[in-house]
């Protein structure tokens, strides 16, 4: 076994840089304030988060709304740096954190498969040799050649997902995106997901839909007050999370 | 061997971004207007109109061929001042792709240049054409000129929408200062008027601005068939100034592109 990712005492802080997006003006109307606000106001996501994730591993991860999932899977893909700690990964990490980011409405389906495609990672030449299994995975046959705009939200999903699953990632991020699809297309994707699990592929999910985190995940790592409430078998941390979650009783 | 190898592939990835991100712009430039190529030459024609009506037969400016004059220089400008203009929010449009993709963002706005600088090539024709009428040829010059001009203008306009677009996120205002900036640096850049009508006085303007020598330089291939060698350098010199500051900005601030959108 070997770790593939691994966050060694991660803590992410974000400043709140409203005062300075407001605008020049304010900006420098109010300089002294403005420099000690961008010191002072900032707002602590993650502290010392550990963790390691094995070759082949799919670890998902839970936890309320805004208690960094999204924030620790952005670190992984390195679209943003850790304030402290280091985050090593190893391996080439799919970009996708949500579906159908980068997909512009006007262009056609086809078109906006080459536009993803290269901007996930693939060139242009791969592309175009996995264009047609492509289309033939999202099932959306002859729309193929309409813009997008004209989609439904969950045939966008599909074509989105269709890609994600052509890219040959070796770290496959997933951030809430089988929510739209429909039962079939869902059921698809878990498969796929199970057969990537089944290749080697390290998996990293991010979810709020309990039982889909439970079957698809080895190890389940809950997140709750900046840093790891509990990890370990996904069936143990799960029901911890939900007695957890329960609303209290309160007179 | 290996890591040249790594290189090349990554050089390879980066061109075929550039192509499918300009490609893109192009499509929906196209798609969203029924006469899309026609109005990338109709804008700054109509604009050279207005000039000539204002400048020929109301002041009467002593410069011969002046509409040839206006448009020699208009057209590149264009190019640079559409580029600029657009930059300071092609951050803030592409949002979902900085904060979701870890492809490298500068390709976005080099993608944006390009596209600008496709339509002004495609409108050297209409220049070609004009200048026929006017009994100017096309000389053997423009065969290197013309490329040697693109490629620094191409430089400088990137370096600039660069740093713009960078800083945009930082402070959201950037694009009225531009605005406003542009159509300044329009005014003390030679395209109405040429660098010989400037006063001595007032001469040295001509060296401080990145955009004189260029848009001169573009005049004077295009209409008189010389490459002007010192102001080539110049502007040579400004563009790789720029291109330096706009990428050293960029890279300074590209890990905060995704916390403040
Ligand atoms: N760019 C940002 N600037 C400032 N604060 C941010 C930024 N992104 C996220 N936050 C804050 O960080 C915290 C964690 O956000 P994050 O998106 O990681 O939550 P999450 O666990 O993914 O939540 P959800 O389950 O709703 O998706 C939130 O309090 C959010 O307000
Ligand atoms: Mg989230």
């Amino acid at each position: 076994m070997e770790p593939v990712i691994v966050f060694d005492r991660v803590s992410k802080e974000y400043p709140l840089y409203h005062r300075v997006t407001a605008g020049l003006k304010h900006f420098l109307l109010d300089l002294p304030g403005a420099i000690r606000s961008l010191r002072s106001t900032r707002l602590e996501v993650l502290r010392d988060v550990s963790f390691t994730v094995q070759r082949g591993e799919s670890v998902g991860i839970i936890g309320r709304n805004g208690a960094g999932k999204s924030t620790l899977l952005l670190m992984i893909a390195g679209v943003i740096k850790p304030c402290g700690g280091t985050v090593t990964v190893r391996e080439r990490v799919s970009p996708l954190l949500e579906l159908g980011s980068g997909f512009h409405p006007d262009l056609s389906g086809r078109e906006n498969i080459e536009l993803n495609g290269v901007l996930l990672g693939l060139s242009r030449r791969q592309v175009l040799t996995k264009q047609d299994s492509i289309i033939e995975f999202s099932e959306i046959g002859d729309y193929i050649d309409q813009p997008i705009r004209t989609y439904s939200s969950g045939m966008v999903a599909r074509l989105a997902f269709s890609v994600l699953v052509h890219l040959d990632p070796m770290i496959l991020l997933i951030d809430e995106v089988l929510a739209v699809g429909d039962f079939a297309f869902e059921k698809k994707c878990l498969d796929m997901m199970l057969s990537f699990k089944g290749s080697g592929v390290t998996t990293v999910l991010v979810s709020h839909a309990l039982p889909q985190v439970e079957q698809m995940c080895d190890r389940v790592i809950w997140i709750e007050d900046r840093s790891i409430r509990c990890c370990g078998a996904p069936s143990e941390v799960i029901a911890a999370y939900i007695e957890h979650s329960k609303p209290t009783d309160k007179p | 061997m290996n890591q040249l190898a790594g290189m090349m592939n990554r050089l390879s990835y980066y061109w075929d971004l550039t192509v499918v991100l300009t490609k893109k712009e192009i499509k929906i430039r196209y798609k969203s207007s029924v006469l899309g190529y026609l109005w990338s030459v109709v804008n700054p024609l109509s604009f050279a109109l207005v000039c000539y009506l204002a400048f020929q037969i109301v002041f009467r400016i002593g410069i011969a061929n002046y509409p040839l004059f206006l448009i020699c220089g208009l057209f590149p400008w264009q190019w640079f001042s559409n580029s600029v203009n657009t930059s300071t929010e092609i951050f803030l449009r592409n949002s979902s792709l900085i904060k979701k993709t870890i492809f490298p963002k500068s390709v976005i706005v080099l993608a944006l240049v390009l596209q600008d600088m496709i339509h002004y090539v495609l409108s050297l024709p209409v220049i070609a054409v004009v200048a026929l009428h006017y009994q100017v040829f096309p000389t053997l010059t423009w065969l290197y000129g013309i490329p040697l001009l693109l490629l620094i203008q191409l430089a400088m306009t990137y370096g600039a929408a660069l740093f713009l677009a960078s800083i945009n996120l930082f402070f959201r205002d950037m694009a009225r200062l531009v605005s406003t900036l542009t159509i300044l640096v329009f005014y003390c850049t030679p395209i109405l008027y040429s660098e010989s009508m400037i006063p001595p006085q007032y001469q040295w303007l001509l060296y401080v601005n990145p955009l004189a020598p260029l848009m001169a330089n573009w005049r004077s291939v295009l209409l008189d068939g010389c490459l002007l060698p010192d102001y080539l350098l110049l502007s040579a010199v400004y563009a790789l100034l720029i291109l330096y500051t706009g990428h050293q900005v960029y890279e300074r601030f590209r890990w905060r592109f995704a916390e403040v959108l």
